[in-house]
């Protein structure tokens, strides 16, 4: 199941940059999360907070406080053990290249040193199955790279990779910007259906895309988090102006 | 584009013409360099068959050298030798080569690592006499006596810059992210470059690492006063050791016809050597990937 998120005052950097000025958000659990804004407005960066991507970066430095359900993501625990409840998706679909199908699906739990060969069986299947890529790859998983595949396929691929871990977040950083609209529509019927199981957190250039997969909508410019309300209220009645400005395509 | 002039056929015609000449232009200078890389290469191998297949035969790969004067014999325990330096350095220089690279790509942004790398380079155009030197002062003196390891210390010295700086390369070209898909799994750094950057370079890092072997295997000046050759059959790690370069060595600069004709012999035998060696890995490796992807 998936859990809510929390986060409190949170400022990012980028050596002497600052790229977040004062996040504070509340996701809900088991519902979609969009976070638009235009490009270079701190979205992708807030998303890499949550999983502590962040500080994989050079010189990026953190402060605030996030919770993952319960959990303090930043104290007490390190990013690889937080990083192993929080699936992410990015940007580019990036399947291990000399990998093949299923093991692009069993990485996460192979490299953590799982071993239960039957066991493995089942989740990558499941796993496929939850991408909807199963039906289109089961005869070729151990035969066929990764890298094979198309790309609205890779793109599947590892969004099953990172089911295969049984994360409670899925954070999407732009997911289908680099797919053709039938690629897009199939991941956004899927993000509709893993609601049930998992809080997304999906950031967009696309307002449609939001629009149409998410409950609640963040609007975010120059890293600052300027409107976050029910998608609905977003797109219809948004209370900030420089919100209505963006969604009515006045800039950006 | 301007508007049509009065006969936009033949002008179209014509820079086709002349488009179609560029093109077969560059094709035959692409082939042209290609053929004149490969006529050295050609031309070595071409001549070596035809001085050294002669005096290649059963008894030259089985037998060892005769004494001075003598007919006959081989160079079975040269072959031997070089092949046992050549594992000796591969052992120790492939490692230690490897892990410098992982270092310098993964680890390495900051002055120590642009120091390792500066001296790499240095070590990479240090003469090869002056390695046998270094090799000779920190085993042979040590163990006061000529070794078949003392020889594969100096090869693994002149290895390790060539498959250090390679590893590097290969590493870096790997996207970023792949590293960041694994550690979105939660994957620890340390296995993510060992599973998946390393994975992904390994093609590229077997091309460094034969580039290598094949370079050291044809030396000569490091072995000269540490393998120091043998006449004789030597299995052992701390004893004096015949390689194949030095048998030809010596036996070219001797006054014997013999010698010289078995020496172009061990010079053919020492090239098909280093092919068979890296066609054999390349082999072993195209298989342990998967198909269309290394």
């Amino acid at each position: 199941m998936g859990v809510g998120i929390q986060v409190e005052g949170l400022n990012a950097w980028y050596g002497k940059t600052q790229a977040l000025h004062d996040i504070n958000l509340t996701v809900q659990a088991n519902h979609a999360t969009a976070l638009i804004g235009p490009s270079g407005c701190g979205k992708s960066t807030f998303i890499r907070c949550l999983n502590r991507m962040h500080e994989t970066s050079p010189e990026a430095r953190v402060e605030g406080k996030v919770k993952i359900g319960e959990f303090d993501a930043y104290q007490g625990t390190s990013a690889t053990q937080l990083r192993r409840r929080i699936g992410m998706v990015f940007q580019k679909p990036n399947p291990f290249p000399t990998m093949s199908i299923y093991e692009n699906v069993a990485a996460g739990l192979k490299l953590n040193g799982y071993r239960d060969k039957k066991h493995l069986d089942d989740i990558v299947e499941r796993s496929l199955v939850s991408s909807a890529l199963w039906d289109e790859v089961k005869d070729s998983i151990h035969k066929k790279s990764g890298a094979s595949l198309s790309g609205g396929q890779q793109q599947r691929l590892c969004i099953a990779r990172a089911l295969a871990v049984e994360p409670e977040v899925l954070l999407m950083d732009e997911p289908c910007s680099a797919l053709d609209p039938i690629s897009t529509g199939k991941i956004e019927e899927l993000i509709f259906e893993l609601k049930a199981q998992y809080t997304i957190v999906i950031v967009t250039h696309n307002m449609q895309q939001a629009a149409r997969v998410a409950e609640f909508t963040g609007f975010f410019l120059l890293g600052r988090m300027i409107e976050y309300d029910k998608t609905e209220k977003i797109f219809t009645n948004p209370s900030d102006k420089r919100t209505e400005d963006y969604i009515t395509g006045r800039f950006g | 584009m301007s508007e049509p002039t009065t006969s936009p056929a033949s002008q179209k015609l014509e820079l086709s013409l002349w488009r179609r000449l560029s093109d077969h232009l560059a094709s035959a200078f692409a082939v042209g360099t290609v053929i004149i890389v490969l006529v050295p290469l050609v031309a070595i191998f071409g001549y070596l068959v035809y001085k050294g297949f002669g005096s290649l035969n059963w008894a030259f790969l089985t037998q060892t050298p005769k004494p001075p004067g003598e007919v006959g014999g081989g160079m079975a325990n040269a072959i031997a030798g070089s092949m046992l330096i050549l594992t000796i350095g591969s052992l120790l220089g492939v490692p230690l080569g490897i892990g410098a690279g992982i270092y310098l790509a993964e680890f390495g942004r900051n002055r120590f690592g642009d120091l390792i790398r500066f001296i790499s380079d240095v070590l990479n155009g240090v003469p090869s006499i002056v390695i046998g030197i270094v090799a000779y002062a920190i085993v042979v003196l040590r163990q006061k006596h000529f070794s078949a390891l003392a020889g594969g210390v100096a090869l693994a010295i002149m290895m390790v810059p060539t498959i250090t700086r390679t590893t590097e390369e290969m590493l870096l070209l790997v996207p970023n992210a792949l590293r960041e898909a694994a550690y979105g799994l939660g994957v620890p750094r340390w296995r993510t470059t060992l599973s998946i950057t390393l994975r992904t370079a390994t093609s590229g890092i077997i091309t460094g690492v034969m580039l290598a072997f094949a370079r050291v295997a044809g030396e000569t000046a490091p072995l000269l006063f540490t393998a120091f050759g043998n006449q004789y059959w030597n299995w052992r790690l701390d004893q004096p050791t015949a390689a194949l370069p030095l048998q030809i060595f010596t036996y070219a600069i001797s006054p014997y016809d013999d010698w010289h004709r078995q020496a172009w012999a061990g010079a053919l035998v020492l090239i098909i050597l280093i092919v068979t060696a890296v066609a054999a890995v390349r082999f072993v490796v195209r298989r342990g990937t998967l198909g269309g992807v290394a």
